[in-house]
């Protein structure tokens, strides 16, 4: 879900620059005031966490390979606004180190992974698991945030590409950027998505929550979030 | 990322608790599977990410490339491009080095990016 630099042509990659650099001022003062000392190894080992999932690439046999992220999972344990600055490091660092997605892409990468995840899967936990404190309850909201957030950071991705053909051609008449139409780009990485990666970030959620209600139930973020 | 490093550089006030040193401990053994990340498209033979072909397979799909794709695809040269050192010839053994390596850069990378922003917002001792 990396985009790649040329994929997207100015008229995308500059606004989403603007609404991703938005999200990091406002989710750095968050930080500033809602995280103590305490949670720094947390936030470390969360920006570690997502970087290190990413390099697990899971092939659909035959045709493509994805990843999950861990923008759900650390939306619930630390906050969405955690979320968005140790998700945004990860694609930053990857981006310039390592060229897994554009440089020009950054700004939509950004969103995608890192705004449109953690909020997505932090609000779907919020409404699956209500007041409800029975782990059957929690888990499936755990399930659902994970498999919801990274589809639909999917299809904003696919959307990002479909729209590509619409803005910009070429004197030819061919598209000058990502040339598949929403008609194609869409379906191709929602199911994908849907059939496999959304899946094991799912699970992955799911795990990962299981073991923090277990020894450390008083850091999940989305459950203190409830008393205050 | 050693544990030790988060302790005695870090703020040094709250000692490291057992649960964080076992997550530690799943994040290396994390850093050591990631070769499996090449591993497994390999044996199941997959392509390239959606959307994330280089320009010319893009050009073998398409009949031809589009012309500001092209242009911005090489804006920037990555110092370890595609987590391999080796370059595109590299045997299987440097790419899967490689991708070890750059599992490693990537956790002290990350770690210390947030540990540096950390540092000077994060002011609340509770």
């Amino acid at each position: 879900m990396h985009i790649p630099d040329g994929y997207l042509g100015p008229q995308t990659y500059v606004p989403l620059f603007g609404v991703s650099v938005a999200f990091w001022s406002i989710a750095l003062k968050k930080w500033k005031k809602e995280l103590a000392t305490k949670h720094i190894p947390y936030l470390a080992m969360a920006a570690a966490f997502s970087f290190l999932i990413m390099m697990f690439n899971i092939p659909i046999p035959g045709g493509t390979t994805g990843h999950a992220v861990g923008g759900g999972i650390i939306a619930i344990l630390l906050g969405p606004w955690a979320a968005v600055v140790a998700v945004s490091v990860v694609l930053i660092i990857q981006a310039i180190v390592f060229g897994d997605g554009g440089i020009t892409a950054i700004g939509a990468n950004c969103f995608n992974m890192a705004v449109v995840m953690p909020f997505v899967s932090y609000g779907i936990f919020k409404l699956v698991s209500g007041d409800s404190k029975s782990p059957p309850r929690l888990y499936t909201a755990a399930f659902l945030s994970g498999y919801i957030g990274l589809t639909m950071s999917a299809i904003i991705t696919g959307v990002e590409f479909g729209i590509q053909p619409l803005i910009a051609q070429g004197p030819d008449g061919r598209p000058l950027y990502a040339p598949y139409p929403l008609s194609i780009a869409v379906p191709a990485m929602a199911l994908e998505h849907m059939l496999l990666f959304s899946v094991v970030e799912g699970l992955i959620t799911v795990l990962l929550l299981k073991y923090f209600l277990k020894h450390e139930s008083d850091l999940v973020y989305a459950l203190r979030a409830r008393e205050a | 990322m050693s544990p030790i490093w988060f302790t005695h550089c870090g703020r040094g006030r709250h000692e490291m608790t057992k649960s964080q040193r076992k997550l530690w401990i799943g994040l290396l053994i994390m850093t050591l599977l990631t070769p499996l990340g090449i591993i497994l498209p390999r044996i199941f033979d997959t392509g390239a990410a959606w959307g994330e072909w280089g320009v010319n397979k893009l050009e073998q799909l398409l009949g031809y490339a589009p012309q500001g794709l092209k242009r911005l695809s090489h804006i920037w040269k990555a110092p370890i491009p595609n987590y391999n050192l080796g370059g595109s010839d590299a045997s299987m053994t440097v790419q899967l080095l490689s991708y070890l390596a750059s599992g490693v850069l990537g956790l002290l990378a990350v770690g210390l990016v947030v540990f540096v922003i950390t540092r000077f917002l994060v002011k609340n001792e509770k």
